[in-house]
């Protein structure tokens, strides 16, 4: 991040009065036997770009479906824009968004009717404009008449991505937005959320397993092991905490155990 | 705990952005819009001719004419009415979209509202070509029976929407797995609700069963009419009261089932 990007995403002190963008006291999910998550809180500012990161059953996308409303903790609380989720999700869904590997857009559908419905469903004012905008921004212009079952990979992801924006909302949830993206395009992705970051400070949870991207986008990380979190600073700060170069020699740290060793050797 | 949302400021607006989904669904593919036609048109054949056949031989029937083409066509308005609800709603599920709608503002009330309008839209593009039918192979005129119609065709679609709702939450708690109920509950109630033949005709003790069924009285009202030309207002009201009631339950137990799959996460899986 440059320093004109932090100093963009600093917050006024009229925003730092709001509430936290996501707020999360100690939060449990069991499924059965299963303690999917176990008890975790943190608390998310306004404009931030936070990477939740882990291994697969790390608690991740349960974390997120729980933000969202989609899963219902088993205890502790969840709080989204100033409101309780799921009890007040009416005052919030239609500010927030998010994208995800788990569900899909309607494939028989074309793109144009797949946002002109989500469009509709978030109320977004001037809607033909706010597609035609999106469709330049994404390039999604050549193919925004074609069915979306049959569009590549990687145009499914930037149409998925357009739903997540069409309401412009002022919390993004991304679960592997980049997944199936050719580094360029994944690249490009990057880019333009942080540029949707900068010009409307949105906030941003992103999980993620590519370590590149969670350095350059994010400017808190979050990592999560077994359901609980195993630490949380800026990226910069855990290198320098377990004595790695990349995010990604700190997941393998985590991921294998390798946790105490690693800090010790930093000191 | 937390309770789920409940339904303050429902928006014509998102309810008609849900059937414009549908409705391109809908065009977008020309074998859908043929089965909507197929089945109806061959059940009013079917059972047209054997309605035929049998006032041939039997004078019962012969007085009794078109209760058989009526009651197939006022089946399939019961059967084709839960089908065009839950088939909509299957169509969340085959297309993994049932997150997106979740996580948008769509409340659960204006969701089903707008299953219901879906459920009238695709009974008329099956079931008005059925009557037709009806009318110039057998004549048959099922819109000669008037505000009876209105009254046994509201009851039929008020029951359809109850069990559409229902097994619309059986399938969203427990995943595609759930599916064949949407086809097959109806047929359950089937035997009960005495579509082409007198609840007389069952034990006594059955009889007490049938009579929990809004169908039945909708399909006892309709033979009073063809044989009797006669009108059984009652009949329809205590229907209709019947019809209130498992409209609140079947919601009701929507919004639990709901409520249950969010808390066994199945709403992220939606598979079997």
């Amino acid at each position: 991040m440059t320093e004109n990007d932090e100093a963009s995403s600093r917050p006024t002190v009229a925003e730092s009065s709001l509430p936290a963008a996501i707020a999360v006291d100690h939060l449990v999910k069991v499924y059965k036997q299963t303690r999917a998550v176990d008890d975790i809180s943190f608390s998310l500012p306004r404009g931030s770009i936070t990477g939740l990161l882990g291994g697969n059953g790390a608690g991740k996308t349960t974390t997120i479906a729980m933000i969202m409303g989609l899963v219902l903790p088993t205890s502790g609380r969840v709080q989204v824009l100033g409101h309780g989720m799921p009890e007040e999700s009416a005052s919030v869904l239609g500010r927030m968004n998010f994208e995800s590997p788990y569900v899909d857009m309607p494939m028989r559908l074309t793109v144009r009717q797949n946002l002109t419905v989500f469009g509709k469903l978030y109320a977004v004012k001037n809607l033909s404009e706010r597609i035609a905008a999106l469709a330049d921004d994404l390039d999604l212009t050549d193919f925004m008449d074609r069915p979306n079952g049959k569009l590549s990979a990687g145009q499914k992801t930037r149409v998925a991505l357009a739903k997540a924006l069409i309401n412009q909302p002022e919390l993004l949830l991304l679960d592997e937005p980049t997944a199936s993206l050719d580094p360029d395009t994944a690249d490009w992705v990057r880019g333009h959320l942080e540029r949707y970051r900068r010009d409307n400070n949105a906030t941003i949870l992103l999980a993620s397993h590519n370590m590149l991207e969670v350095e350059r986008l994010c400017d808190r990380v979050i990592i999560m092991k077994r359901g609980r979190i195993e630490d949380d600073d800026t990226p910069e700060a855990i290198m320098a905490r377990y004595n790695r170069a990349t995010l990604e020699e700190v997941f393998l740290d985590v991921a294998r155990g390798r946790v105490n060793g690693a800090k010790e050797a930093a000191r | 705990m937390t309770e789920l949302p409940l339904h303050r400021g429902i928006s014509a607006h998102r309810i008609g952005a849900m059937i414009l989904r549908y409705w391109y669904l809908l065009l977008s593919s020309w074998p859908r819009l043929l089965e909507l036609l197929y089945w109806p048109a061959l059940q009013v054949i079917t059972w047209g001719f054997i309605q035929y056949y049998i006032a041939e031989n039997a004078s019962f029937f012969a007085r009794a004419g078109g209760t058989l083409i009526g009651a197939v066509i006022l089946w399939d308005i019961l059967f084709r009415g839960q089908l065009g609800f839950s088939i909509s709603f299957l169509e969340e599920m085959w297309a993994r979209n049932l997150g997106n709608l979740m996580m948008s503002p769509l409340k659960p009330i204006e969701f089903l509202l707008s299953l219901m309008v879906m459920s009238l839209i695709r009974l008329a593009i099956g079931v008005i070509p059925m009557t037709l039918l009806a009318l110039f192979l057998f004549h048959f005129n099922v819109y000669a029976l008037g505000l009876p119609l209105i009254a046994f065709f509201c009851n039929l679609i008020f029951t359809s929407w109850s069990v559409g709702i229902f097994v619309s939450g059986l399938v969203l708690r427990n995943g595609l797995g759930a599916e064949s109920i949407v086809w097959t509950l109806m047929f359950a109630i089937m035997p009960l609700a005495c579509i082409y033949y007198p609840v007389s005709v069952l034990p006594g003790w059955l009889q007490y069963a049938a009579w929990t069924l809004p169908p039945t009285y909708v399909f006892e009202g309709m033979r009073a009419l063809l044989i009797e030309n006669t009108f059984r207002a009652d009949l329809m009201l205590d229907a209709l009261a019947i019809n209130a009631v498992l409209l609140v339950a079947s919601f009701g137990a929507f919004l639990a089932l709901l409520r249950s799959a969010k808390r066994q996460g199945s709403l992220l899986s939606g598979g079997e």
